[in-house]
């Protein structure tokens, strides 16, 4: 019922996305696999921005960072922590690649202002 | 007649939707099953949290995730990790910058403690902002396309709608203290 009169509002779109999540697209619809969808709420309860940031490099830029599951499984970007020690391994495709297939790369979040993500 | 009635009925039914539905809605943290960016054909989406079950027990907000993210720190909601492994002692620098070219709009107070509790000098000196007050050309308008403060703010720290968090220090303050009135 819920969803219904969701998709019935249709024009909110894709505004309805928590705060910062950030669609990561550069190669997963040309592999033909989900967009990956980083949570930032999520992972800022655990982690200071430093962490991603600084430490491990994330370019702060949705978009900037070519990240490839290569990289991933080698330690690097998410796979600094998603290693099955830190947190779940790598083998949990869905929990990462878990975004409609064809949604575009950038930030989101209902409370979206002209921030850099807009382009 | 049918057909008008019907549109009509459906005209009052958005209408209803629109202005009883979504303010109760925005206020809420939506479940990724219905937030229109998550598939819901993804197997594994039930093992993911819903945003609300996490951020509802967090000191609220209004705006952006709808958490005070500063008081959940503060208030040892959270306690986020400093570095990947191990937690070292960080620096906070306990040191406020006030920039005053707002026009007659109140002047900007920038807080280091808050930004040093999150992230490191070097994201944002010397490439967003020089380490000498007033020597950074900020605008209002290169702020809203995402530079300089808009680079977090609007994005995943509080969003630029929130105009009085950084516009905090109204012109009379400092008027009344210089022209003595009590
Ligand atoms: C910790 C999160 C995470 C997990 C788990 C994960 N991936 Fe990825 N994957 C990513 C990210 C991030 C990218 C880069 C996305 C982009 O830019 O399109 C990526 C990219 C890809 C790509 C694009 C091409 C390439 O090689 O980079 C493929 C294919 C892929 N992943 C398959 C998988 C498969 C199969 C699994 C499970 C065995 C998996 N991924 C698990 C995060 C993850
Ligand atoms: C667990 C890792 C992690 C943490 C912690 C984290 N981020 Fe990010 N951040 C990312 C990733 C991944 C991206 C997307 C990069 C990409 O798309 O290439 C990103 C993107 C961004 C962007 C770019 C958004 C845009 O519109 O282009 C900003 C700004 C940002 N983060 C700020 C922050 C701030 C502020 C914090 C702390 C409150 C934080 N991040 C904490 C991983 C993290
Ligand atoms: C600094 C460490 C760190 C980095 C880097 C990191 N994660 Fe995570 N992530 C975690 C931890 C810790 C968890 C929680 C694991 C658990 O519950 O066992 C988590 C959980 C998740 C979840 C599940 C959230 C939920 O609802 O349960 C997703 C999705 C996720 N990460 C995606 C990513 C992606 C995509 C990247 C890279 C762009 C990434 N993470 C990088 C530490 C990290
Ligand atoms: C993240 C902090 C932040 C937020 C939120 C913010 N501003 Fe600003 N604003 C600034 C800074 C910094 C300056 C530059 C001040 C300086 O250089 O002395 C500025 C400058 C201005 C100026 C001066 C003219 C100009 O273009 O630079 C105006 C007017 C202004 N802001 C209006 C607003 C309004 C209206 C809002 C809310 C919609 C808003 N600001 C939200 C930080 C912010
Ligand atoms: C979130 C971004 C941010 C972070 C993080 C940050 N600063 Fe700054 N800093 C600023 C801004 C903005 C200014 C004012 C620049 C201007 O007015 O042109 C400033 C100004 C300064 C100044 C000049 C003060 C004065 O009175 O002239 C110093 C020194 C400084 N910062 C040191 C640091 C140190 C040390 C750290 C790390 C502990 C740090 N900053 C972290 C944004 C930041
Ligand atoms: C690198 C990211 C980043 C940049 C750049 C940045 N901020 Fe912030 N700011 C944050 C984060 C993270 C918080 C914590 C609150 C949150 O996440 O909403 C914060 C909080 C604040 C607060 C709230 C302080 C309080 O006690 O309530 C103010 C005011 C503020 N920022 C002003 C500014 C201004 C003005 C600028 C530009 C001169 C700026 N910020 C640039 C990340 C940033």
């Amino acid at each position: 019922m819920m969803s219904l009169l969701i998709s019935v509002l249709v024009p909110y779109g894709p505004g309805l996305a928590e705060y910062a999540d950030v669609v990561l697209n550069r190669e997963s619809d040309k592999a033909g696999v989900r967009p990956v969808i980083f949570p930032h709420w999520f992972h800022r309860v655990r982690y200071q921005c430093r962490v991603c940031h600084s430490e491990l490099g994330f370019e702060m830029r949705a978009g900037a960072n070519l990240v490839t599951m290569q990289d991933i499984t080698d330690g690097q970007f998410c796979g600094a922590c998603h290693d099955g020690e830190i947190a779940w391994s790598t083998e949990n495709c869905d929990l990462c690649h878990s975004a409609l297939p064809g949604t575009a790369a950038g930030i989101r979040g209902g409370h979206e202002t002209l921030g850099p993500g807009n382009w | 007649m049918y057909k008008r009635l019907t549109a009509w009925t459906r005209y009052t039914l958005w209408l209803v939707c629109t202005v009883f539905l979504l303010p109760v809605l925005a206020g809420d943290w939506l479940p990724l099953k219905i937030d229109q960016l998550h598939d819901p054909d993804n197997p594994a989406l039930g093992l993911l949290q819903n945003p609300g079950d996490a951020l509802s027990r967090l000191p609220a907000d209004n705006a952006g995730n709808e958490v005070d993210w500063i008081r959940a720190l503060e208030n040892g909601y959270i306690r986020p990790r400093s570095e990947l492994h191990g937690d070292k002692q960080v620096e906070i620098l306990d040191s406020d910058i006030l920039m005053n070219k707002t026009g007659s709009i109140p002047r900007v107070r920038f807080p280091h403690k808050p930004h040093t509790q999150w992230l490191d000098c070097e994201n944002c000196h010397e490439k967003l902002f020089k380490s000498q007050a007033g020597a950074t050309p900020i605008t209002m308008g290169k702020i809203l396309e995402g530079e300089y403060c808009g680079v977090c703010h609007g994005a995943v720290a509080f969003p630029l709608t929130e105009c009085n968090r950084c516009h905090s220090v109204p012109w009379e303050d400092e008027a009344s203290v210089q022209a003595g009135v009590p």
